[in-house]
Parts: structure tokens; sequence; C-alpha cells
């Protein structure tokens, strides 16, 4: 099997079922978009894990640099009150 | 009617089943891994429609036969499988044309023999129907990729199409066992599936930029007959090689 090109990684997302969220599942190698969801489709849905499949190019993706990670994240930190966990639940509910 | 009825399965489960040899042969080899898998998976529709077949000729022919018995202990001759499924994985190029010729073929069989009056045959092509559609999609999208592709790309898979093309004829011969099978409504008529694979397989060559080569005829003794390239007797040596040394072998 060859090691050069493979084409570029397309990041795969998976919903188990209709109304369900998409989730990531993994990516796949392809050259195009229709070898992109086929590539999906065969490595990720074909035991019955699927109902919708999504790919996106990787670099189309934006994501948050390591190195900007502490002014994005780190300030939420010391602000636990930003969490509803000061309230009593009410009885009889499971989640609020 | 039933000898008909069990040669007719032989001839569609033995094309799927030495196809998917074929396919199988290639695992690990594919140009990269995702498309390695995805050949694979096509490989194992196949052998799972040659299975739901074979079960059923084996309930046909009765006498406690098994779909592995069929499958595996049957000589050359026994075998009536298409000659373009034989051929050789001779590249990616090769492998891709070969599909794509059965794929079309398989798509319109099936398509039709869904409405067969036989209710066996019926839910299996209605089940195969379904995984040949995909196959034809990924097949099609490959002859474009590579025939509109490079110049080198371009030149294989023209290269596979002219050598493979001779082979295609023997898809739409009919004999006794066919017309009587479609006057009960059991088979279907090849001739028009002729037309309707000509369309198609037409449509994707002008597409993928490539040309149709000229109609041979090419051989006397079709698979379909128990007639073999000598291809054949090679890939039942390794494919009967466990049955034969283990004949008490089971799954």
């Amino acid at each position: 099997m060859s090691t050069d090109n493979q084409g570029p990684i397309w990041e795969v997302f998976v919903q188990s079922k209709a109304g369900k969220p998409y989730k990531h599942a993994g990516a796949v190698h392809a050259f195009d978009k229709e070898m992109a969801i086929e590539n999906a489709r065969d490595l990720y849905t074909r035991r019955n894990e699927g109902s919708g499949l999504w790919v996106v190019k990787a670099e189309d993706i934006v994501s948050v640099q390591a190195e900007d990670a502490e002014s994005f994240f780190d300030p939420s930190d010391d602000k636990i009150y930003r969490h509803p966990t000061f309230y009593t639940m009410p009885e009889g509910s499971k989640n609020i | 009617m039933e000898n008909n009825l069990y040669t007719y399965c032989l001839r569609l489960a033995d094309t799927s089943l030495i196809l998917s040899y074929r396919l199988a042969e290639y695992s690990s080899h594919g140009p990269f891994l995702e498309e390695d898998l995805a050949i694979t998976n096509v490989g194992l529709d196949l052998i799972g429609q040659a299975e739901s077949l074979y079960k059923y000729a084996a309930e046909i022919k009765g006498g406690g036969l098994t779909a592995d018995d069929i499958a595996y202990k049957r000589d050359e001759i026994d075998y009536k499988n298409l000659h373009l499924v034989e051929y050789p994985n001779e590249d990616f190029a090769y492998i891709t044309v070969r599909q794509f010729f059965m794929d079309v073929y398989n798509y319109y069989i099936y398509s039709d023999l869904k409405n067969s009056s036989d209710k066996t045959i019926a839910a299996i092509a209605a089940k195969s129907l379904k995984e040949v559609t995909y196959h034809l999609r990924r097949s099609s999208e490959w002859m474009s990729r590579l025939g509109d592709g490079t110049e080198e790309s371009h030149n294989k898979v023209q290269t596979a199409v002219n050598e493979l093309w001779m082979y295609t004829d023997e898809l739409f011969d009919m004999d006794n066992t066919d017309q009587e099978l479609i006057a009960n409504g059991v088979a279907i008529d090849l001739n028009e599936i002729e037309k309707r694979w000509s369309q198609k397989v037409n449509d994707v060559l002008v597409q993928a930029t490539l040309k149709k080569p000229e109609h041979v005829k090419h051989s006397l003794v079709y698979g379909k007959n128990g007639g073999h390239t000598e291809f054949m007797g090679y890939i039942l040596n390794e494919m009967q090689y466990l049955p034969n040394k283990f004949p008490d072998a089971t799954w």
C-alpha cells in the first residue's frame, strides 16, 4: 500500500437516529466530496451505526489554537457561579 | 423447471462468488486504506448475495445438499459464472472497469428480478438491489475520476476498457434455460437489459472522456454453460484448497 498522497483529511460526523445530534466519529482520507462521504459510510456506518452522515474537510474547520487556549478557556475557571450548582433541586426532578 | 431454476441460481451466484473472490484477493493491496476497505466491503456484499442464492439452490436440489457444498465442492465445468469476473486484478484500472461493467449489469438485472414470479428470487433481488445501487454509484464515480483525471490514469482506464470489452457480450447471451424461465415470469429478458446496460455504460464512458470499443464475440463456450477462461483453474485451486484438504471442516 502506497504511503504517498492519500488525499486530504475529512472529519466524519454520524447521527445515530433521526433528531439526535451528529457526533464526531473519526476521519477519512478522500480526494473529493463523493469519495469522502462514501469512505465515511464504508468505515463508520456499515454496522447500522447511523441514519445520518456528515463529512467536512478538516482544513475547513475553524478551531482554537493551542496557544490561545488560556485566553479562551481559563477565564471561566474561577466563575463557578455560572453553573447552576447553588440551586436546590426541586423535588422529583432529575435535571434542571 | 426445477432444474432450470437451479441452474439460474448458480449462474447468478457463481458470478457473484468469483467476483467476490477477486475482490477479496485484492484485500490489503488497495491504493490507500479507505479504498482498500471499500473494495473489500463490496466483495462482502457479493458473497452475501451468492450465499442467499446457493441456499435457495440447495433447497431446490434437496437431498441434504448445503450452500457450502455447492459453493466449494464442484468441478470447474459445473461453475456457471461469467468470464468477465474471472479476469485477474491486473491493476486498479482493471478492477474498476470490471466492477463498473458488473455493477451496471447487476443493477439492471436485480431491478427487474425483484418483480420475478419466484418469491425467493424476488426477495433476494430486492435486498441485493440496495447494495448494488451503492456499488454502481462508487464505480461510476471512479470511472470519471480515472478517465477524466491525469493522462496516465486516462490511458490506464482506457486500456482496461479495451481489454475487458470483449467479455461483455456474454452478459446478454441467452439459452433455453433463460427462455423457459422467462416464459414463467421467473427470469428476465437479457435483450432488454442489454439496451439499458449499453445506454448507462455509454453515458459514463462519455462523461469519463473514454472511447467505447467495437463489439467482439469472444468465445464459443460461455461461462454460463461451464466453459471458462484459463484463469478459472487457478481460482478454484486456491478457493477449494481448504474444503479439499479438510472436507469435514465447519465454520
